[in-house]
């Protein structure tokens, strides 16, 4: 008897949503934190919008794209945690010992990742709407939202497979979050670029990507169907996402040492 | 070794090396017949995992061959796993799943239709004692459950060659017996060949028909216990003198009754030529010296007196020494 692909998928996805639905600790902070974040944001800048150029009048709005880069980020943290602990416990070789396909288990890890985003992105979409955020490309453009969404937890998800079968550990896994937040930070998070006004700081967040994940997900919100901002968020995201999966795979080739 | 009939497990000149280490495995040859309980017997950091993680397919030799139910474990990888099941060292279980939910990963990956799956996996719970627990998640079992439950997951395929990496290391002696006893049955009622290692002799001598000890990866004695016992034939006497200062004058009389069965850190150990009848001797020898003597023990050969014969040290001990001399069990990467 053999598995199919869609079931190995579909049963090791299952196992990865329990596994974090099953821990608070992973699931509140993903959704909170983000949110807090925001709620700080919102209160405290909402003078920013009084700057000439400023793209918007409310700045909940301006503001809502980053919770849903925050929220990928826990994703990284998720899915490398989980892939480390498997390894640590030997939870890895007991389903390389099964006809489990390689490529079917990091699928299915990113779909549960997936599923924890989806959570997000709809936690992050009703809080958004009910504090006044707007969106601008209407309902279309909250699915081509999520769907964005989607594509960088399933890039950011990657690499925190990547970083979790290199090293085998959590603790490394962990040790990523600090540095995907400085990426975060040194962004076009907080202002547009053409209105960061230190040159250094302007220059990284053009070189940055995460800016361009962000204003694509920003112009849904704030601008309407601005194709330029999507194209390079959706491109962007899907290399990150390309390339993350390439090197994730070539990782599990070297874990996973089954003849 | 008795190779008349095709062997489940079989291995020649079986070797493994790992970068900047010693050899963990220094060319073992293996044959395990079916229907066998082969018992690997050795201490912490001999190579025994390490053997099993290459017959399982799950670390290639450096050297050497091996065939697990007339497969190669290199090249006919995906023949061998779809012939066994392991339960490696460690449960390797997620504390977040129920029982239930690990039965239906572990089902589902096997191929088993939906249908079939709850009725394999309540059928193997209800045999390892786990249907009453099937709901709970397992990071509230008991180290004898989870071991139960790693069985049963192991044996969801019905594979005819089953692997088992010390499967009773931490368990309660009740947790223990039971699992010999489910272990037992597979053998004999099943017919499955069993590979187990272990780092308890009673383990050894209590479930398996034929044992391997492997000592610094190398297999040092092999054959039925009873067999190995015999072949080590005299009782050994082991004496603690009441003042450690004793020591050596205690070993100068012992020497005279026979050779030297190993060290121990207290006292000495002879095996004594002249049998049982020797004890008197040497009671009376240890008197007339004025050796005060704390303790006594005069045992028949055991599983560790094979073990002290072939590789001068103490089963009991050697893991403990080789932790301490900073030779972890070698893993791979």
């Amino acid at each position: 008897m053999t598995a199919t692909a869609v079931t190995q998928v579909s049963q090791v996805a299952r196992r990865s949503a329990l596994r974090t639905f099953r821990q608070p600790a992973q699931v509140i902070p993903s959704l909170v934190f983000p949110l807090m974040l925001l709620a700080i944001n919102a209160s405290g800048l909402q003078r920013v919008t009084q700057l000439p150029g400023f793209p918007t009048n409310s700045f909940v709005t301006f503001a809502l794209a980053i919770p849903f880069l925050q929220g990928a980020l826990f994703g990284v943290i998720n899915s490398g945690t989980d892939m480390a602990r498997d390894i640590e416990t030997g939870f890895l070789n007991r389903l390389a010992l099964t006809p489990l396909r390689g490529s079917a288990l990091l699928v299915g890890l990113l779909t549960g990742s997936l599923i924890l985003g989806l959570v997000q992105a709809v936690a992050f979409l009703i809080v958004g709407a009910a504090v006044g955020a707007h969106f601008a490309a209407g309902f279309a453009g909250v699915l081509v939202l999520v769907a964005l969404s989607m594509l960088i937890t399933l890039g950011f998800g990657a690499l925190g497979l990547v970083v979790a079968l290199r090293t085998g550990s959590g603790e490394a896994v962990q040790g990523m979050f600090p540095v995907f937040f400085v990426f975060l930070f040194l962004s076009s998070m907080s202002l547009p670029r053409n209105l960061i006004q230190t040159d250094w700081f302007r220059t990284v967040a053009t070189y940055n990507p995460v800016s361009y994940l962000i204003e694509g997900i920003r112009s849904l919100l704030v601008t309407g169907w601005d194709a330029e901002a999507l194209a390079l968020g959706f491109g962007i995201a899907a290399a990150i996402a390309v390339i993350a999966l390439f090197l994730a795979s070539v990782s599990l080739k070297s874990r996973l040492v089954r003849t | 070794m008795t190779e008349h009939r095709p062997a489940s497990i079989e291995a020649q000149g079986l070797v493994r090396e790992f970068k900047k280490g010693p050899r963990a495995v220094d060319g073992i040859d293996l044959y395990v017949a079916p229907g066998e309980i082969y018992g690997f017997l050795g201490p912490n950091g001999a190579g025994k995992s390490t053997t099993v993680l290459m017959l399982t397919t799950l670390l290639p030799p450096t050297a050497g061959t091996a065939r697990v139910a007339g497969y190669d474990v290199v090249a006919q990888g995906p023949d061998v796993r779809r012939s066994i099941g392991a339960a490696l060292q460690e449960a390797a279980l997620d504390p977040f799943l129920t029982g239930r939910d690990h039965m239906r990963l572990q089902t589902a990956m096997h191929g088993f239709s939906k249908a079939e799956r709850q009725k394999r996996g309540d059928e193997l719970l209800e045999r390892v004692g786990l249907i009453e627990a099937a709901d709970r998640k397992v990071g509230g079992y008991s180290g004898g459950m989870k071991r139960r439950l790693d069985l049963a997951l192991a044996l969801v395929h019905s594979p005819p060659i089953l692997f088992l990496d010390e499967p009773t290391t931490g368990l309660d002696i009740q947790s223990r017996t039971a699992l010999w006893e489910e272990v037992s049955r597979l053998a004999s009622d099943d017919g499955v060949t069993v590979f187990l290692t272990t780092q308890y002799l009673e383990e050894a001598d209590v479930l398996a028909d034929r044992v391997g000890i492997i000592d610094h990866g190398l297999l040092v004695a092999e054959g039925k216990p009873s067999a190995l016992k015999a072949e080590i034939g005299l009782p050994t006497l082991e004496a603690i003198p009441r003042d450690h200062a004793d020591r050596e004058r205690m070993a100068e009389v012992l020497l005279r009754f026979g050779e030297r069965a190993g060290t121990s850190a207290k006292g000495v150990s002879v095996r004594l030529s002249g049998g049982d009848s020797d004890l008197a001797g040497v009671v009376r020898a240890l008197d007339a010296e004025n050796i005060a003597v704390e303790n006594l023990h005069l045992h028949a050969p055991s599983l560790d007196d094979v073990f002290l014969a072939k590789t001068g040290r103490s089963l009991e001990g050697a893991g403990e020494e080789e932790e301490e001399a900073g030779e972890p069990e070698a893993v791979p990467a």
